[in-house]
């Protein structure tokens, strides 16, 4: 188990090192299109809300999870949907 | 169904390829010309680890499952259709309060979930999950209400606000250490328990937004993008799953990122922008550092033009007041005429204007503007002195010279876009009232400033009709 951790640990590390070095790059011009795409990848928690929802669990776990189903759907659908009409929008002549 | 899809090493190689395609999309927005393809390729990994999820063997029931997504899909595919430009910081905050929330329900679940055994690593999880999520939920919500004016969107300071929110801070502490230790010593059952978590995290995120208002409101926008990605990386150690991590650590970088361009954007440190309650104090300060001399010029639109006209270069420099008067629209095809003209037609954008990071640049794509002419005040203020005129539409605090030249002024050392050094400085204004910071602008009073008063998409059609006529 500690070890799983430290892998997971290990992981977090570099990804915070990877998101810095990739966002740091990012124009101030789509810096409203960065942050709507992102929060939609934040929507990522509805992975675990799926396995709460659907797997062999007390009936509290599936309303709950049932719920968080909900919830990042909105936030995953909505906010790639508005990202890519945001940036539809960014044209050169 | 075939083993092979449903099995472990099938879902976590899945996972890894969403992995990299979140990564490759997040690189892909480093260009305008490449961002709608990259936001794509990121959408596509979101859908491989939702269906992989979906296919995997621990999945019993789908018939809550699948209203669930089918209902959230509806109401998150209708709201990004229908929601204005204009109101883009709301819904953003709305979409990041739901992520929050999410997070917070995921992590309940666990803890609850009395078949899965929890071990001090993944209580902890739990705890920080739970109190990230309801965090965000809580600030995002009350964000929302702020810009949306549902609710006033001044910032709300009381005596005592920094002890109140260390109580709240320690409580959830000692709270946590418990959820974690299970002492038993507070005689809470872990239902109970996990509910005093909750409450305390919602009171939290409203503590925490609270103070903040107007001006501020794009720093504490991306510092709550931030936590829904903290917290979605949280919730992976309660799970066990790497895409979590990673996603939600990408997120958490990003939000950083732009909560710290923001700050150094208006010369303020976090702490001050959290604690601070800029927009209330200042408007007494600004009247301390004593009188402006000099007097409010004002010009009619025939005039305007005539200096329009004659113009070899133009910056306009739009803030929230031209999202408020829908003025971009005129505002393009006036620049496209200026273009017609002969006229070098620019767009300078202070990364603070409007209510989130990038605002401006939204809005002003929206219509129809190229985005090689939308320019920051790094690139802008070197060449100021050759600019014949500058067009500031509903734009205050970022165009205000005070920051340069007064150091009693609250805004002093804040990076500006320099105006005032333009041969000519048209101030779109509807009457005399200060900015959202409530402080003074000597801009108004300086000898090349010109004040054309009204709404501001009219001056800007009557222009547009005068060089057309």
């Amino acid at each position: 188990m500690d070890s799983l951790f430290i892998m997971l640990l290990f992981v977090l590390i570099l990804a915070i090192f990877l998101g810095f070095e990739l966002i740091n790059k990012v124009p101030s011009t789509l810096h409203t299109p960065l942050m709507s795409g992102a929060n939609a990848i934040s929507g990522i928690t509805i992975v675990g809300a799926i396995l709460s929802s659907g797997s062999d669990s007390v009936l509290l776990t599936t309303i709950l999870g049932t719920g968080a189903v909900f919830f990042a759907t909105i936030n995953v659908v909505g906010g790639y949907l508005v990202t890519n009409r945001m940036l539809g929008m960014f044209k050169k002549k | 169904m075939n083993m092979f899809f449903q099995s472990e090493l099938f879902v976590n190689l899945s996972y890894i390829l969403a992995s990299i395609l979140f990564i490759f999309g997040l690189k892909m927005l480093s260009s305008p010309e490449t961002a709608q393809r990259g936001n794509l390729i990121s959408a596509l990994g979101m859908l491989l680890a939702i269906i992989v999820t979906l296919m995997g063997n621990n999945i019993i029931s789908y018939q809550w499952l699948s209203i669930a997504l089918i209902a959230g899909a509806i109401v998150g595919a209708s709201a990004a259709s229908f929601v204005k430009m204009t109101t883009m910081p709301e819904l953003v905050a709305l979409f990041n309060g739901f992520g929050g929330i999410a997070s917070l329900l995921v992590g309940s679940a666990e803890y609850l979930n009395v078949t899965s055994a929890l071990n001090a690593i993944a209580l902890t999880a739990v705890f920080l999950t739970v109190l990230i999520g309801g965090v965000t939920f809580s600030g995002s919500l009350l964000a929302f209400g702020k810009l949306s004016e549902i609710i006033n969107g001044k910032p709300f300071l009381y005596f005592g606000q920094r002890v109140v929110l260390i109580i709240f801070i320690v409580l959830s502490f000692v709270l946590g250490t418990e959820i974690i230790v299970d002492s038993g010593l507070l005689g809470i059952s872990r239902f109970y328990l996990l509910v005093s978590i909750i409450i305390t995290a919602l009171i939290l995120g409203v503590l925490l937004t609270a103070p903040i208002g107007g001006a501020d409101m794009p720093v504490i926008i991306a510092l709550l993008n931030s936590y829904s990605g903290v917290a979605a990386a949280a919730a992976g150690f309660v799970i066990n799953n790497n895409v979590l991590i990673v996603a939600g650590s990408l997120v958490g970088a990003s939000g950083l990122i732009l909560t710290n361009i923001m700050c150094k954007a208006m010369n303020r440190s976090l702490m001050n922008v959290l604690f601070g309650g800029f927009g209330a104090v200042s408007s007494s300060q600004g009247k301390e550092s004593g009188e402006i001399q000099g007097e409010v010029k004002p010009i009619n639109t025939s005039d305007a033009y005539l200096i329009l006209e004659a113009a070899n270069s133009v910056l306009f420099v739009p803030g929230y007041g031209m999202a408020v008067s829908q003025a971009q629209h005129s505002v393009r095809e006036l620049g496209e005429l200026l273009e017609e003209n002969g006229c070098e037609v620019n767009y300078g954008i202070h990364p603070v204007a409007g209510r989130m990071p990038g605002h401006m640049n939204v809005l002003l794509a929206e219509a129809n503007v190229s985005y090689d002419q939308l320019v920051e005040p790094d690139d802008v203020n070197p060449i100021m002195d050759t600019v014949d005129v500058c067009v500031v539409i509903g734009a205050n605090d970022v165009v205000n010279p005070d920051a340069r030249e007064n150091e009693g002024s609250p805004i002093y050392g804040m990076p500006v876009i320099e105006v005032d050094r333009a041969k000519t400085v048209f101030i779109l204004k509807r009457s005399m009232a200060s900015g959202f910071a409530g402080i003074d602008n000597p801009l108004f009073l300086k000898e090349n400033s010109r004040m054309l008063f009204g709404d501001a998409k009219e001056s800007i059609s009557t222009l547009v009709s005068e060089f057309k006529s």
